[in-house]
């Protein structure tokens, strides 16, 4: 049996929606930051795998694009926690609710 | 049956395995460690899908630097939940030893043939080599490389400004003892509170020498 690109889109799909139901699920702002980490890698095998289909080279560019964004992302988001949790003492996205009205 | 679906079925379950255990476990440390099982797995389906530069890119950038990050920052904020030391598996110590001397005899074997990477599982040559990828990236996608450069350097600082970014105490310690040596007129009211919070607390070790 031979493992073709859909296979790949199959579970790309089934890792994407598990990180959606842990970014909606979570309530700690690291797990839902590393859910959207895991999204993001989802998307990648997308990439790749069809750039192997298609025997193009462009999709590992993009996954490469798509890595150096999401490094950006990480570091500016975590620093956004860090400076959250100093304020507020607590990492939990609930507790956030300053602009309720 | 082929070499590509068997590693295809090892390792999605593994990248299933570590998403599960990122989204259900109640420690963030867990979760960590889940997502980083999934990101390795990702490095063997890239390798499977003619991208070695790529999945070299994803053990050294994500699993490496971007998890990292996250650990560092799950150890600064602290764990929510009292960390139990209790070993949780049974006979743990054991079974790392005999799984440890295992994998010594395993590569000790591994150096004395050549077969050490094993059977290339695709035919050819990669689609993805550094060759390839880096003439892509130099020539065609030269101004969005340079790009990204920016957008890290940007990070970087932004980073370091949220970092250094100071909430507005209302004990300013340093101002203190500027205000209160020259000018105790005209300080606003949080530096006089400051400055009376200040001669309180020069007061109190005084007060107990003398007595």
């Amino acid at each position: 049996m031979e493992v073709t690109a859909g296979w790949y889109m199959l579970l790309a799909a089934g890792l994407f929606a598990i990180g959606a139901v842990g970014l909606l699920v979570r309530r700690n702002a690291l797990v839902m930051f590393m859910s959207i980490e895991l999204m993001l890698n989802a998307v990648n095998l997308t990439f790749v795998a069809a750039g192997r289909e298609l025997g193009l080279l462009q999709g590992q560019l993009a996954v490469l694009f798509v890595m150096v964004v999401a490094a950006a992302e990480v570091t500016v988001g975590l620093a956004i926690i860090v400076a959250v949790f100093r304020y507020r003492s607590s990492a939990d996205v609930d507790d956030l609710a300053e602009l309720k009205g | 049956m082929n070499a590509e679906l068997v590693v295809f079925v090892i390792f999605a379950i593994a990248a299933l395995a570590g998403a599960l255990v990122l989204v259900m476990a109640r420690n963030p440390v867990y979760s960590a460690m889940g997502l980083l099982m999934t990101m390795f797995s990702m490095a063997v389906f890239y390798i499977l899908n003619e991208a070695p530069f790529i999945a070299a890119v994803q053990v050294l950038i994500y699993a490496g630097a971007v998890m990292t990050l996250f650990l560092f920052v799950i150890m600064f904020i602290g764990v929510d939940k009292s960390f139990d030391p209790k070993e949780t598996i049974p006979f743990q110590r054991p079974i790392a030893i005999v799984l440890g001397v295992g994998l010594f005899i395993l590569l000790a074997l591994a150096a004395q043939g050549v077969w050490v990477t094993g059977q290339s599982v695709f035919a050819g040559e990669a689609l993805g080599t550094i060759e390839n990828v880096s003439d892509q990236l130099f020539g065609t996608w030269l101004l969005p490389f340079e790009a990204t450069v920016l957008l890290l350097t940007i990070a970087a600082v932004g980073t370091v400004a949220l970092a250094r970014f100071e909430i507005s105490d209302p004990r300013p310690v340093v101002e203190v003892s500027l205000v209160s040596a020259d000018e105790p007129d005209d300080v606003e009211s949080v530096a006089d509170e400051a400055t009376d919070s200040a001669a309180s607390a020069d007061d109190a070790p005084s007060a107990g020498e003398e007595s």
